[in-house]
């Protein structure tokens, strides 16, 4: 054995006398950091490199199979799913491991924030790491259309409608992103460009910039209430600190990274194991037209926003709005790079990440069940509930049917099932009157289609005396207020088919 | 620039102490100077050549975005009018006219068209003025739905509720002999739509002509200028 370990040195000697690098990494490995950091909070940005180098191994090894062409895509894909021996898994891994990465970035960057890691000296490496997180998110979106299925499709209508807003040049745009002027071929191979050589490669040289200054500037100490970063001081206190407290990296501290890391990287498994790869949904043919497209999950957010901003605010919102986000992130180390670190003396900043993440929270939420969206097959599988329909006029039965019929379900939902676009049906008698309903029927209004082109005035009539029996009988019904001034009759007895 | 200047200045400082070194020493500045020179040039003449070497890389990376949006146009045949009932709105597909041998699927384009009565048809993109989810057509109700946020339009195109701005998309068409043909290429977006002027002044005459409902008729003048809060 000592005679296998010395030919093990002399090998490693050789190669080092040639190439140098031992000694550089042993002492970049072994360079002493604050005590302090040597805690569960500060394992988040190794975690993140490891997730990037599985998705490296993992894309690399889907690659072997997949092929970026706009026919075959998808066949591919399903080919790995079914016909590759563990093609699923790999598949798996690359998608869980996609998403796992976006959330460690994230709260990467939400704990970074909340020590004041980006005050002085760390600007710049706060400022690469926002363009990480952009080269992430954009890993995701154009790995996303690499997954070529019908998500991919509609996700790049959406993308072109997006880009086609861009005053003036929004056409050239459009056929720049595409390729051409639809999404076809061409498309899918500038996206599989931009996912396979570009985005890796610019993302690759910006983590080794983040490391590189990481290493340079030492790893931002734990922040301490009322110890103040001031320009003139700090990197002196912070070199006392590091002589005074300091651990080897490896192993004092980073033995804690590297547990976190093999965590996460279990979690991956896990997730891909028990959930199984992401789609792909259906083939990507754009005349089957009865498809629902929704975005991955990382961009769930951006889908609810696109849904509740009033239509003028849409193309100034999309457009101004990354602007000063990404604005106000890379500007925030050179405005703000004194002062407090510490969490406690710094309540703005708190309540932003507070805020940011339940408005991310809410948002995707909302993205993952679209109240927005029409359930377009509601109006035929989700049946009226049969207590609605006992003890009913076959005039107000007949409106019942005329409720499936036309598709008002589609919006609408009663009994608890059917669309959530408009309010649900079920109290309407307690909240509007027979005519106001035959108004909104008939006109529109608010968010809702005129439907007088849809309807015969008999079946306006048979789909309103439906709807005015839709109500609690422990709430008197809807009444109009100024018909008990002119007429002593009640008010549920007012007269019908007023249209 | 900056690599050379550290280099000569102990020289010099050392020249005058002795007189033997000066020659050697001058010789080796002068020569560093030439080669500081020489430097500069081959940066020059590297930047040259990188600059004409960008000409034709933006130029094909470009490409795609200076294409001449009527070079993507062209009349398709949608089939025989017999396939289309009056008074219905069909599904109808094209194989579009700019493809590459490797589209598959992707295209294939379908569209809406609308037979009014007779020859007068009305044919709109699949993709919602929004942005640009597959519209569904509701023949019940008469309204095309859109599955992604809800735009949802009247069966003349024209917009109902919801985020769209404005109405379907229309594809310019025309009859030849027993066919209908519309001109087609692009995908539809608001940024590339130039039939919409002309699609507008239809809607707004068929609006007139065939449909007696006035409170119609407002969506259509207003269309383009419409917001969210001006809705009812």
């Amino acid at each position: 054995m000592p005679g296998m370990k010395q030919a093990g040195l002399r090998i490693y000697q050789w190669f080092e006398d040639r190439l140098g690098l031992g000694k550089p990494i042993i002492d970049a490995a072994e360079h002493d950091v604050p005590a302090s950091t040597a805690s569960w909070w500060y394992v988040f940005g190794s975690a993140a490199t490891v997730l990037l180098v599985l998705q490296i191994v993992t894309g690399v090894l889907l690659g072997l199979v997949y092929s970026p062409s706009a026919g075959q895509a998808w066949a591919s894909l399903e080919f790995l799913d079914h016909s590759v021996r563990l093609g699923w898994f790999l598949r798996a891994l690359h998608g869980w491991g996609s998403d796992f990465m976006i959330a460690i970035v994230l709260i990467h960057l939400a704990q970074v924030f909340l020590f004041g890691a980006y005050k002085f000296p760390r600007e710049l490496t706060w400022i690469v790491g926002v363009f990480l997180l952009l080269m992430t998110l954009g890993m995701a979106f154009t790995g996303q259309v690499l997954r070529f299925d019908q998500d991919a499709y509609w996700g790049l209508g959406i993308g072109a409608s997006i880009v086609s807003r861009v005053p003036w040049i929004g056409g050239s745009l459009v056929n720049f992103m595409l390729g051409g002027p639809i999404i076809a071929g061409p498309t899918l191979t500038r996206f599989f460009a931009l996912h396979v050589f570009i985005i890796p490669g610019v993302l690759l040289a910006l983590v080794g910039l983040h490391l590189w200054m990481v290493l340079r500037l030492g790893i931002n100490e734990w922040p301490m209430p009322g110890r103040v970063v001031s320009k003139a001081t700090y990197i002196r206190d912070y070199q006392k600190l590091t002589k005074d407290t300091g651990i080897a990296f490896v192993p004092d501290a980073a033995w804690k990274d590297a547990i976190f890391a093999a965590a996460i990287l279990l979690a991956v498994m896990a997730c891909a194991f028990y959930f199984g790869p992401f789609g792909p949904t259906g083939q990507p043919d754009p005349t089957i037209i009865q498809t629902a497209p929704k975005p991955d999950f990382a961009f769930l957010w951006i889908f609810a926003v696109l849904a509740y901003l009033p239509p003028s605010l849409e193309t100034p919102v999309l457009f101004i709005a990354p602007v000063l986000i990404v604005g106000a992130m890379l500007l925030l180390p050179l405005v703000s790079n004194q002062g407090e670190k510490h969490w406690s003396r710094r309540p703005v900043a708190v309540l932003m990440v507070a805020v940011i993440a339940v408005t991310l929270g809410i948002l995707t939420h909302l993205g993952t069940y679209t109240p927005w969206s029409p359930i377009m097959d509601a109006w035929t599988a989700d049946p009226i509930p049969t207590v609605y329909l006992q003890d009913r006029t076959p005039l107000e039965r007949q409106g019942a049917l005329l409720l499936q019929d036309k598709q008002c379900r589609n919006c609408h939902s009663v009994g608890g099932k059917g669309g959530l676009r408009g309010p649900a049906l079920d109290g309407i008698a307690n909240r509007m009157t027979e005519d106001q309903i035959i108004r909104q029927v008939l006109q529109g209004g608010g968010n809702m289609p005129a439907y007088g082109n849809a309807l015969s005035p008999s079946e306006t009539t048979a789909l309103v005396r439906f709807l005015t029996t839709l109500g609690s009988e422990n709430q008197p019904p809807a009444f109009d207020a100024s018909r008990k001034m002119v007429t002593t009759e009640p008010p549920h007895a007012a007269p019908t088919g007023a249209h | 620039m900056n690599p050379n200047e550290p280099i000569p200045q102990p020289n010099l400082q050392a020249g005058p102490s002795s007189d033997q070194p000066i020659e050697p020493n001058r010789a080796k500045q002068a020569a560093h100077s030439r080669r500081a020179f020489l430097f500069k040039l081959s940066l020059l003449a590297n930047g040259v050549v990188g600059a004409v070497l960008a000409v034709p890389i933006v130029g094909y990376l470009l490409g795609p975005a200076f294409r001449k949006n009527s070079s993507d146009e062209s009349w398709i045949d949608l089939g025989p009018l017999s396939a289309f009932p009056e008074g219905e709105t069909r599904l109808a597909r094209f194989r579009n006219p700019v493809t590459t041998a490797w589209d598959g699927q992707t295209g294939d384009v379908p569209c809406w068209v609308r037979r009014v009565s007779g020859t007068n048809f009305q044919v709109f993109a699949i993709n919602c003025a929004h942005l640009g989810c597959p519209v569904r057509w509701f023949s019940e109700s008469r309204l095309f739905l859109c599955p992604c946020h809800g735009g949802a339009y009247y069966e003349d195109g024209s917009r109902a509720s919801g985020p769209p701005e404005r109405g379907l998309f229309e594809y310019e068409h025309r009859i030849v002999g027993d066919a209908l043909e519309i001109s087609a290429g692009k995908m539809p977006t608001l940024a590339a739509c130039a039939s919409t002027p002309q699609a507008l002044t239809q809607i707004a005459g068929v609006e007139a002509t065939n449909n007696a409902v006035g409170v119609r008729k407002p969506e259509a003048q207003n269309l383009k200028k419409r917001c969210g809060s001006c809705q009812g």
